[in-house]
């Protein structure tokens, strides 16, 4: 095996060099070309989706109402709703009179059987959600079939679970809701963060106003259907629609109790600013840039795969993605090598389709910001690797790309890009490891590979991160809990610590 | 050929060829599942598959008789005379000749278990001696096991010395490397006598993962392992060795899902029966089953096929 030193690469190649043959390469090629394998279930879409308030849809007073395209191909989907402030009032009244009346005096075991309903209602519908997650978000099926919609209903399932065994959350203390809680989420995974933030509140017994994110606000409409098929008391749950008006409108509505957000680090300062002084409880669920960490004892070619499922899954719109990889010196060219490998069996294109590996770029808004941060790391000198993939010629697509020889200063070093790039950095010693993945405003995640079991546990108690992965990367998990440090936000979401955040203690 | 490890210790000898984690093999095997093969891309690798078939008969009460009907299937595996001929059929060496008989000349090769398959456990100048004797009598390829008692003990150079022996007593013979992957257990174990292997065989050997004796064969993880392990040796030094799963390989889905396996790890140089091989008996019959469904579009009753290993 090479090592890392020039002198020792080249000795052992003899048989390349004693020949005068170039250095052997593979060969990934269409010798077998996959035919189209596109999902074809129906994702019963209607042409236009109203607010949903008090249990019903409700056409907006405005009349407004706003186009949701797939950005695989920039073809309209559906039209929705464009809530006013008069609707967003609706519905924190309708979620108040709800919470009063119904929800909130409701025993835990009752409320359980509706979570365990909403869980396999949507189990049964999962195919049907799954296409219209990846529609309307541009991810990849096989995603949206085995991550999010999975996931989705393993929140509800778990939430359900603890509904009759509140007792338990806070040993030797009481529980009780906070009342109407006002939610807001992003974009990248809309379906699994409006479960994460559903099933926790309504577990403990509040109601809620969500507002999902304006491109992709199909799935939560459609999981309107399931709520009113499970029988869901009217007002405990309500959607309302539309950009960052109506988020700020519903944030800064009197009558919630508690503001949980997740979204960008901006938006989350916004937040803040504007509740500060009031007695509204916060959850904040921010940005990211997480270090994503390989020893030189580490099993390279499964860290070359975590490192492809940090960065490149839902093409790096994730908030908890290694979007920074930290290599040891020793072994950077070795990994850098083998990851290149593996890109170019990446496959980008299609999101319907069942083999593609890299869908759609969510809006052409995220990837022009994606693009200006690639040209900035040209610009300032990292060396950039895209793969050579054919893309498709409509829709919003953005290569996988790797930058190597990035320094802590470079903005790709500092900035989140949400989007599939990674940036190299490397480092010597443990100690310039940890230094180099905690110099950075966020917190989230992290992840470590090494074959050393005593390591993972120090770093893991020296990374600033919420969670710190080890040996693997992105793994989820309804009983554990996720948040971050800085500015990734506070609180925590998923687990006893996440229910805790949707209660008072007494 | 190349550099041998001098020591004896597993860990130095993975210090240098790397350690393998088995959380992630068996992630990275499993999206190899996931993958959709339709149409002329199922076609080709059901085609392809057939002719990677190194078709096995290997029992106590194996005759003459019962290798040319073998060798029949071999050299035409279903009255569709579009379909190809597998890549050899692999006999015991009493069967060796009586298999010549059949199919020299043809494109078809012999292939012979020898070094007192499976269990190895025979004095070495014995096991030497049996591949002589099948080379001699026609053997195109020799199916190896690796001394894994040596293995395990610790001893890599007397497994390494022991291989390269076989290698000069095969002559012209294709080798094939038996790991015994069951009886190495743990895909450390697979890597370092992977790459023992291949240190001494010759390009266009093979690495082969079991002999079909044992409860557990040919996996899709160990066969990353293997993989993995030909793409770091190929990388480093430009020899190409090749790859042969054997037992457990029964259906036609799971066979496509090996050759996805090998496309996204090896490439397009590995998509052909030089460089990769199954080790299958019934496998055969459900390859030719999916190729007849997708020509006609209906599944025909299992009689059709000469189902039972029995009775080719």
């Amino acid at each position: 095996m090479p090592t890392s030193s020039a002198a020792a690469k080249k000795a052992s190649r003899p048989a390349a060099r004693a020949t005068g043959r170039p250095a052997p390469e593979l060969i990934f090629g269409d010798l077998w070309e996959f035919d189209p394998a596109p999902e074809t279930a129906d994702p019963k879409l209607k042409p236009r989706y109203d607010l949903f308030i008090n249990g019903k849809f409700v056409a907006p007073k405005s009349g407004k109402y706003f186009d949701s395209i797939n950005p695989a191909t920039e073809r309209k989907l559906a039209e929705i709703a464009l809530a006013g402030p008069a609707e967003v009032d609706a519905a924190c009244k309708a979620a108040k009179t709800a919470f009063e009346k119904v929800w909130g005096p409701m025993p835990g075991r009752e409320r359980a059987k509706y979570l365990f309903r909403i869980a396999r209602l949507l189990q049964d519908r999962a195919r049907e959600f799954a296409v219209a997650e990846t529609l309307d978000g541009g991810k990849p099926i096989k995603e949206s079939r085995d991550f999010d919609v999975p996931m989705a209903a393993a929140h509800f399932f778990y939430h359900a679970g603890w509904a009759d065994k509140l007792d338990y959350v806070a040993p030797g203390r009481r529980v009780a809701p906070l009342g109407v809680v006002a939610q807001v989420i992003p974009w990248n995974f809309p379906l699994l963060m409006l479960a994460w933030k559903i099933a926790p509140a309504l577990a403990m017994g509040n109601t809620v106003v969500l507002k999902p994110a304006e491109t992709t606000s199909i799935t939560c409409l459609k999981l309107a259907e399931i709520l009113q098929d499970a029988d869901l008391p009217p007002g405990v749950v309500n959607f309302v629609t539309g950009a960052g008006e109506v988020g700020a409108a519903l944030v800064n509505h009197p009558i919630p109790a508690k503001v949980a957000f997740t979204g960008s680090t901006e938006v989350g300062k916004v937040i803040m600013r504007a509740l500060a002084g009031s007695d509204k409880k916060m959850t904040m669920e921010l940005g990211g840039k997480a270090a994503n960490i390989i020893f030189d004892d580490a099993p390279l070619d499964q860290a070359v795969e975590g490192i492809v499922n940090g960065i490149f899954f839902n093409q790096g719109h994730v908030c908890c993605a290694g979007s920074r990889l930290l290599v040891q010196e020793s072994v950077a060219d070795r990994v850098l090598a083998k990851l290149k490998t593996r890109i170019r069996t990446l496959r980008v294109g299609d999101p319907l389709d069942k083999n593609t590996d890299i869908g759609a770029i969510n809006s052409r808004e995220q990837l022009d910001k994606i693009t200006t941060l690639v040209a900035a790391g040209v610009k300032e000198g990292a060396e950039l690797f895209q793969s050579s993939c054919k893309l498709p010629a409509k829709g919003f697509y953005f290569r996988p790309t790797v930058f190597s020889g990035v320094s802590m200063s470079h903005r790709i070093a500092r900035e989140e890009i949400f989007g599939p790039v990674l940036s190299i950095l490397t480092f010597r010693t443990l100690e310039e490891a940890v230094e180099k993945a905690n110099n950075t405003c966020y917190g989230l995640s992290a992840g470590v590979w090494t074959d050393k079991g005593s390591r993972i546990l120090k770093m893991s108690t020296e990374l600033k991160a919420g969670v710190v992965w080890a040996n693997t990367y992105n793994k989820f998990d309804p009983v554990s809990p996720f948040g971050g440090y800085k500015e990734s936000g506070f609180g925590r979401e998923g687990g006893r610590q996440g229910l805790l955040d949707y209660c008072q203690l007494a | 050929m190349s550099v041998r490890y001098p020591t004896s210790s597993l860990q130095a000898l993975l210090s240098q060829i790397g350690p393998v984690d088995q959380v992630g093999i068996d992630e990275r095997v499993a999206k190899y599942g996931t993958r959709s093969i339709k149409k002329a891309a199922k076609l080709w690798g059901l085609r392809t598959a057939v002719t990677m078939v190194d078709l096995t008969t290997l029992e106590g009460k194996d005759t003459p008789g019962k290798v040319a009907s073998l060798c029949q299937k071999a050299l035409r595996p279903a009255d569709d005379a579009s379909i190809p001929p597998t890549a050899a059929v692999c006999v015991y060496p009493s069967m060796v000749r009586h298999a010549k008989k059949h199919v020299g000349g043809t494109s078809v090769k012999v292939a012979s278990v020898a070094t007192a398959f499976p269990s190895g456990q025979a004095p070495l100048s014995t096991r030497l001696a049996e591949v002589r004797a099948a080379v001699a009598d026609g053997a195109d390829e020799i199916d190896m096991v690796i001394n894994r008692g040596a293995f395990l003990a610790g001893e890599f150079a007397e497994v390494q010395d022991e291989i390269a022996a076989v290698v000069e007593a095969c002559g012209r013979a294709t080798l094939k490397v038996i790991l015994e992957v069951s009886e190495l257990e743990s895909y450390d174990n697979i890597r370092a006598a992977s790459f023992l292997a291949m240190q001494v065989i010759r390009p266009g050997d093979f690495i082969k993962t079991s002999t079909g004796k044992t409860s557990l064969n040919a996996t899709l993880g160990n066969n990353q392992v293997m993989l993995e392990a030909i793409r770091d040796h190929y990388l480093a030094t430009g020899v190409a060795i090749g790859m042969k799963p054997a037992g457990g390989i029964r259906t036609a889905k799971q066979a496509l899902t090996f050759l996805i396996a090998v496309k996204e790890t090896l490439g397009d140089a590995w998509l052909n029966n030089t460089r990769y091989r199954f080790g299958a008996s019934s496998l055969l019959n459900d390859l030719l089953r999916q190729l007849e469904k997708e020509r006609t579009g209906a599944y025909q009753a299992p009689y059709s096929f000469s189902e039972s290993a029995e009775s080719y």
